[in-house]
């Protein structure tokens, strides 16, 4: 057989090659061509069929055509009733799952009306301070028909038990509630950077609430481990997929020491991945996550069943990938990182609004958003044969190279102690700085291109509406939030909130006596200062 | 004598946690020959201009994508006038809508950058603009 350097010597270099780097937008560089000799020799083994190990094809038999993805677009912003509003919005236009953002006080364990919520109420996400406000969110919404996801990670334990509380009052018992919460502290350290206490603690309340799923609310999905946040901070897509799944691996290490079955849980472990501008390599990325998670599960933790095999992972096209110059261009982006996501065979996905880099969405860039998605869905015939990129050369060698990059990593983190070593020592948040900067010197060198920011630019800007969040609602909510606190029974909240501290202290599971301090109508500040007290606060080394 | 070399605060105000330009900006300032001090996240004001006092900076600039800035900004310009430091430059970026920019700017923020700034022509502003305190 006639050999790819026989051809690149006989062929390719006699042809004219443009002055570029050919690479991905993680800087790895590729190959002009692929063949046969570039991909595994075992297909059984490392390819096989959809819903079968090593699940590089899909995670179920029939993926699309059983079934689409869920199309869940995340919102929140404003008091309770606007983002409840939203919900209705958009439901009502064929989305089928809701997806809430909440605001930085709620994400950082403040009650709206704390001096350092002070110009940050209602403003990047929906204000939650109590179970009242959880209840106006979900107003009119069946939380027994409807399923959740909540992006929220240092107070997380707090808001799913506000959701559990308000599902009670709809009448719902918690078998039947089902839904997501992001709830993965290991990458807050590594990238997104929303923290209470120390990792140490911050796992341990994880772990409480991945044991607590499983034996109460079990068709929830109690941690959501995900790659997104540290693609955002500017991680290489490698990185992304090893630092993820090394996460994944110390939840399941702390399940299992806390004496839980690999199989009572690892099926309700679920993942989040970003999906940026480099087509193939997301794809690839995708295709080797699912395989290698399979292997771990088998192979590392023993596990029996196959569910507990499965990669289920949302997806969300690059928020750090769209510009704020000339963002209609961003439309476009969306559109093919979103069909990547969809050859990956995610199961879930949000696309981003046009107008994100300069605001939160208005219903109309919403709107376009998951009509993207829609169109690809419904129009684009992509959703007719399960992963109809399998067996490309291409798309086949860059999996199987994702696939050992990351197992390299992940090999070095296991070697340092496993992620809790790694982040107290700082590594993947300065491989992850270092990449950041690397493509930020790519980028100002021109060895990357980003239409109209450094190459394509047009002198003037046609703006186009955003979104304007009300300065006066955050006054509306600070005084309902101290009418509130007058109002209620403060012995009644003191005695709970002693029970968290002292679960807090003697290691029982922390989800019941926190699901009855919010039914006392504590709130997530004082729960969250139960934590302060209890753990210790966490503070930024501040690495550069 | 050789010429003071301007330090920089390199501040995160507020609960944001958005840091990669941050801490890009605080990279390329240091490779221009700046003095960087980089703050970490998560400041208050008060801790912020606490900092410019401490280490006798020339400039701090603010990085903020909360939506948060138009509180943070002006109280940090306040503590620092009320600290006798109000000729400490003030610069920052963000997602920093243009009215709002314009706002501060005429507050007595010195610059604002948005998305898409490269970091060459921010450490060029800084060489032009950012002179050592007297």
């Amino acid at each position: 057989m006639r050999t790819r350097e026989q051809w690149l010597r006989e062929t390719y270099k006699q042809a004219a090659e443009r002055p570029a780097r050919f690479s991905t937008v993680s800087d790895m560089e590729v190959e002009p061509v692929y063949g046969p000799q570039d991909v595994t020799r075992d297909f059984e083994r490392d390819i096989g069929y959809p819903g079968e190990y090593p699940y590089t094809r899909g995670v179920y038999g029939s993926m699309y055509r059983g079934r689409l993805w869920t199309m869940r677009q995340f919102a929140g912003f404003g008091l309770a009733e606007d983002t409840n509003a939203r919900f209705h919005f958009l439901l009502s236009q064929g989305q089928d799952g809701l997806s809430t953002a909440f605001d930085m006080p709620t994400l950082m364990g403040y009650d709206a009306d704390h001096e350092r919520a002070r110009g940050e109420v209602g403003r990047e996400g929906v204000s939650v301070t109590s179970i009242h406000d959880m209840a106006r969110l979900f107003d009119r919404i069946p939380v027994d028909k409807v399923t959740t996801s909540m992006t929220v990670n240092c107070s997380a334990s707090i808001l799913l038990a506000m959701y559990l509380v308000n599902a009670e009052r709809q009448g719902v018992p918690w078998e039947r509630v089902g839904g997501t919460i992001q709830n993965d502290m290991l990458k807050e350290y590594i990238a997104q950077k929303e923290w209470i206490c120390p990792p140490r603690p911050a796992v341990r309340i994880v772990t409480d609430m991945i044991e607590f799923c499983a034996r109460k609310v079990p068709r929830w999905h109690p941690v959501s481990i995900s790659g997104y946040h540290i693609r955002e901070a500017g991680s290489t897509a490698v990185q992304e997929l090893a630092f993820t799944l090394a996460d994944g691996i110390c939840y399941v290490e702390e399940a299992l020491r806390r004496g839980l079955d690999i199989d009572d849980f690892a099926p309700r472990l679920s993942f989040f991945f970003n999906l940026h501008n480099d087509f193939l390599e997301e794809v690839a990325k995708l295709r080797a996550a699912r395989r290698i998670w399979a292997r771990l599960m088998k192979e590392r933790f023993h596990a029996k069943s196959e569910r507990s095999m499965l990669l289920r992972t949302h997806a969300q096209t690059a928020g750090a990938s769209l510009t704020a110059q000339q963002p209609l261009n961003n439309i476009v982006r969306v559109a093919i990182q979103a069909l990547a996501g969809v050859l990956g065979g995610v199961q879930s996905l949000h696309t981003n609004s046009m107008d994100e880099t300069l605001a939160l969405p208005t219903e109309g860039a919403v709107m376009v958003a998951l009509r993207t998605q829609q169109i690809i869905a419904e129009e684009s015939g992509v959703a007719n044969t399960i992963d109809p990129l399998g067996g490309s050369y291409a798309v086949e060698a860059l999996t199987d190279r994702m696939e050992h990059e990351a197992l390299e990593y992940i090999r070095k983190i296991d070697e340092m102690g496993g992620m809790i070593r790694a982040i107290d020592t700082g590594y993947p948040q300065r491989e992850i700085a270092d990449a950041a900067f690397h493509y930020q010197r790519q980028l100002e060198e021109r060895v990357k291109t980003v239409v109209g920011v450094n190459k394509y630019t047009v002198p003037e800007e046609i703006p186009i509406p955003t979104l304007k969040i009300d300065h006066a609602l955050e006054e509306k909510q600070v005084q309902r939030v101290r009418r509130m606190k007058q109002q209620r029974n403060w012995a009644a909240v003191k005695e709970a909130l002693r029970r968290v501290a002292e679960a807090c202290r003697s290691g029982e599971n922390l989800m019941e006596p926190i699901c009855e301090a919010v039914r006392r109508e504590a709130t997530v500040g004082e729960i969250s200062d139960v934590f302060r007290t209890e753990f210790g606060v966490y503070k930024d080394p501040g690495w550069l | 004598m050789a010429e003071k070399r301007i330090r920089i605060v390199v501040a995160k105000p507020g609960l944001d946690g958005h840091d990669r330009g941050a801490k890009i900006i605080a990279r390329a300032l240091r490779d221009g020959g700046f003095e960087v001090i980089y703050t970490g996240l998560h400041q208050t004001p008060e801790m912020i201009a606490e900092t410019v006092i401490q280490e006798d900076a020339d400039a701090v600039g603010l990085s903020v994508l909360s939506g948060a800035h138009m509180t943070l900004f002006p109280e940090i310009l306040r503590l620092l006038k009320e600290k006798g430091a109000e000729d400490v430059a003030v610069f920052g970026g963000g997602i920093i809508p243009d009215d709002d920019a314009a706002r501060l700017k005429a507050m007595g923020v010195k610059e604002i950058f948005t998305p898409g700034a490269s970091t060459e022509d921010i450490v060029k502003w800084v060489r032009d603009n950012i002179h050592p305190r007297q």
